[in-house]
């Protein structure tokens, strides 16, 4: 039973870092129907920026709350850049054209990012030292103590502060009734006097933004990461965003929950070697039984 | 100062900022471990060319000098190679490949050219393998690996464990493939096309991961060794002949050779590739092949014409994993040890390369694809990292270009002419 919470407790964080990788997919996936496949490389990307921040500040000696406020800013700021430039160059001449050619694109968009970091900083794995310890411990009496730590917390209030905002975002300002808009009939959003192209850029740059926030937070959780990471979250991210239904915002976060728990129930209980082969194995099944998933909408070919 | 000539200079600053903020971080602060902890060291002189290039492109980009007449050239270049294809493209396919036959005793030809050759030889036959599933039936598949992988293992272990011949195992691997394609294809093919790519990628990343975790079968991360070497026709290339055993060279009586197994390793592949792609011209014009080509075009036109989409997939993606499968027992025999990093996802993502770059359905595009990624940038080996980079590079700016490869060929093999025209 402890150890049941304890990998619930893990589930539920690591399901948070997915999450917020998945709204990324679902966000492009309903406003222009396609797969971004560099969305994972944009998350690395975002971990190197915060790794890169974590380290710089980490020499002026300034309080930490400070610090993770200020990194949080600057790795989605720049991380915003990348999904901004990578939107205007790989995909928007490719509006229209066939539907595999964005996913090619993007797929050579994904090679490009990746060898990218790794020539600029090196193939080795990054380490961090720990920034937050410490943690509350529960069962104290039993065999096996629970401990939920500090950074879990953290990670956890973060993202349900995110969410929050984004929720609001979307629902209730200008900009998000122009993307949902978008997401419906991009050509009479275009005629009622909504600059398209623009909507497309700011939901990149609101994906990549929250993609690079699941990356400071891979880089605070796991301590280590490197060029490679983004390939097995990001698979593990568009799993999450299938199964809580494609194009759907709480869905997106429910999948990414569900993933994270799935992934340590795994390894928790049945085998670590096959962790990731469980997470496969979910996209398939899903994609194959329930391919709108949760809360998605079914998809109506039109000819 | 016009205004126009001011909207440039004005994008050009901003394209200059965007690219600060790019480049700044990841590469102007460099990362090092020194010791226990992580270290940044500034590099700021890549930075500064970086950024100037950006906004020096940008300036030309927008003084339009560069656009229409650079890519308006480049354009025109790849669709007179198209149609020169298209009219003349039997004469080149001949002479290529009798170059091919030749080109082992050309006297240019050295160690280093042939593996480089057998390397190429290996990807084009997957590329065509690819080709019928990707070009023809128009399914993206990002787990093609995953059928290279089982043939090149499954011809391994058949081998080592009951020593049959290479051309036993061949077929052997080719079928094992070939059920492996249709256990993957039954439940997945019905899928759309990029959740198809998802899924096949997924299958890939499966397979490699069993073959690093089942120590008892696939000796995990460490691979199988001791693969058998290919024999000529039952005549070993072995340099110490025991008495009574007859070796190549003293069958026909040469001077021992190392290159004498490298040169019948080449004609294998070549072999191989030929019949590959020799099956695949054949199957295009039949019912099967037609079908494909139409699925491609207009699955819901296929539906209502009674075409059964899921198994006519099927029977592509099937015969595509059996190439995939002969290529990879081939790979095993030549580098007599299998290991799963052989297989890993960028392979897919080179063979799917070579396909779409060399335009999707277009075997010759095949090969000249194949020749430029994998031959060209042997060449330049010691700068691998940005190897990869421009090769993805290479996809991105194909596609924003030209969406359809270098060499289109995206006309059905028979299509209803219009009445009246000509």
């Amino acid at each position: 039973m402890e150890y049941f919470i304890q990998q619930l407790i893990n589930g539920i964080t690591l399901g948070s870092i997915y999450g917020l990788i998945a709204i990324g997919y679902t966000m492009v996936y309903g406003i222009i129907g396609m797969i971004n496949f560099a969305h994972g490389d944009i998350f690395m990307i975002g971990a190197f920026i915060a790794l890169i921040a974590f380290i710089l500040f980490g020499l002026t000696g300034v309080a930490l709350p400070i610090i993770l406020f200020l990194v949080l800013l600057i790795a989605m700021l720049f991380t915003a850049c990348y999904g901004w430039t990578v939107e205007k160059l790989a995909y928007k001449p490719l509006r229209g054209s066939f539907r595999l050619a964005p996913l090619i694109s993007a797929l050579g968009m994904s090679i490009v990012l990746q060898n990218y970091v790794q020539v600029a900083q090196g193939a080795r794995v990054k380490p961090l030292q720990p920034l937050i310890s410490g943690g509350i411990e529960f069962f104290q009496n039993s065999e096996f103590v629970v401990t939920l730590s500090y950074l879990q917390i953290f990670i956890v209030i973060l993202t349900i502060v995110l969410m929050t905002m984004f929720t609001f975002l979307i629902t209730k300002t200008d900009l998000g009734r122009a993307q949902r808009a978008c997401e419906q009939d991009r050509t009479m959003t275009a005629l009622l006097g909504i600059n398209v192209d623009r909507t497309i850029s700011i939901t990149f740059i609101l994906g990549s933004s929250l993609a690079s926030v699941a990356g400071m937070m891979f880089v605070l959780y796991y301590g280590v990461i490197d060029f490679y990471i983004g390939f097995l979250a990001g698979v593990k991210a568009f799993t999450a965003a299938v199964l809580g239904g494609i194009g759907s915002l709480p869905g997106a976060m429910l999948g990414g929950l569900l993933i994270g728990l799935i992934e340590t129930m795994w390894s928790g209980y049945v085998s670590i070697e096959y962790k990731d082969v469980a997470a496969f194995s979910v996209l398939i099944i899903t994609l194959i039984f329930f391919p709108t998933g949760f809360l998605g909408k079914p998809d109506i070919e039109k000819v | 100062m016009s205004s126009e000539l001011r909207t440039i200079i004005k994008d050009s600053l901003f394209t200059g900022l965007i690219s600060l903020a790019l480049f700044g971080p990841i590469v102007g602060l460099k990362t090092s471990s020194k010791g226990a902890g992580l270290f940044v060291t500034p590099s700021w002189t890549p930075v500064i060319f970086l950024v100037s290039a950006c906004i020096i492109g940008r300036f030309l980009i927008g003084l339009n000098s560069i656009r229409k007449k650079e890519i308006g050239f480049i354009s025109k270049i790849t669709s007179r190679v198209s149609n020169y294809m298209d009219n003349k493209g039997k004469h080149f396919a001949i002479t290529g490949v009798l170059f091919a036959v030749v080109f082992p005793f050309l006297p240019f030809t050295d160690r280093y050219i042939m593996d480089v050759s057998i390397m190429i030889l290996t990807y084009i036959m997957l590329g065509w393998g690819l080709n019928i599933v990707v070009g023809l039936a128009g399914l993206l598949d990002l787990g093609y690996v995953a059928f290279y992988a089982v043939g090149a293992y499954s011809y391994a272990l058949i081998a080592t464990t009951f020593g049959w011949s290479f051309w036993v195992c061949l077929p052997l691997a080719g079928l094992f493939a070939a059920f492996f394609g249709i256990l993957l294809g039954f439940p997945v093919l019905r899928l759309r096309g990029d959740y198809l790519a998802i899924v096949t990628l997924g299958f890939g990343e499966i397979i490699r991961i069993i073959l690093i975790n089942w120590y008892e079968v696939t000796n995990g991360p460490d691979g199988i060794t001791g693969i058998p070497r290919p024999t000529f026709f039952g005549l070993p290339f072995k340099k110490i002949v025991e008495d009574g055993e007859n070796s190549f060279h003293t069958f026909f009586n040469l001077e021992y050779s190392t290159m004498h197994r490298i040169i019948f390793l080449y004609y294998l592949i070549l072999f191989l590739a030929l019949i590959t792609n020799y099956f695949t011209l054949k199957i295009r014009k039949l019912p099967v092949g037609r079908a494909w080509e139409a699925l491609r075009e207009d699955e819901i036109a296929c539906k209502s014409l009674g075409v059964n989409p899921t198994n006519t997939k099927l029977t592509a993606f099937a015969i595509g994993a059996t190439f995939g499968g002969f290529a990879g027992a081939f790979f095993a025999t030549r580098q007599a040890f299998v290991s799963p990093e052989s297989f890993t996802f960028i392979e897919s993502a080179i063979i799917v390369a070579i396909v779409v770059l060399g335009g999707m359905g277009s075997q010759t595009g095949v090969v000249l694809a194949t020749i430029f990624l994998i031959g060209i940038t042997e060449m330049f080996r010691d700068l691998e990292q940005y190897r990869m980079i421009a090769f993805g590079g290479a996809m991105v700016l194909i596609m924003v270009f030209k969406p359809k490869g270098i060499l289109a060929n995206r006309k059905p093999t028979i299509t209803l002419r219009e009445h009246n025209s000509k």
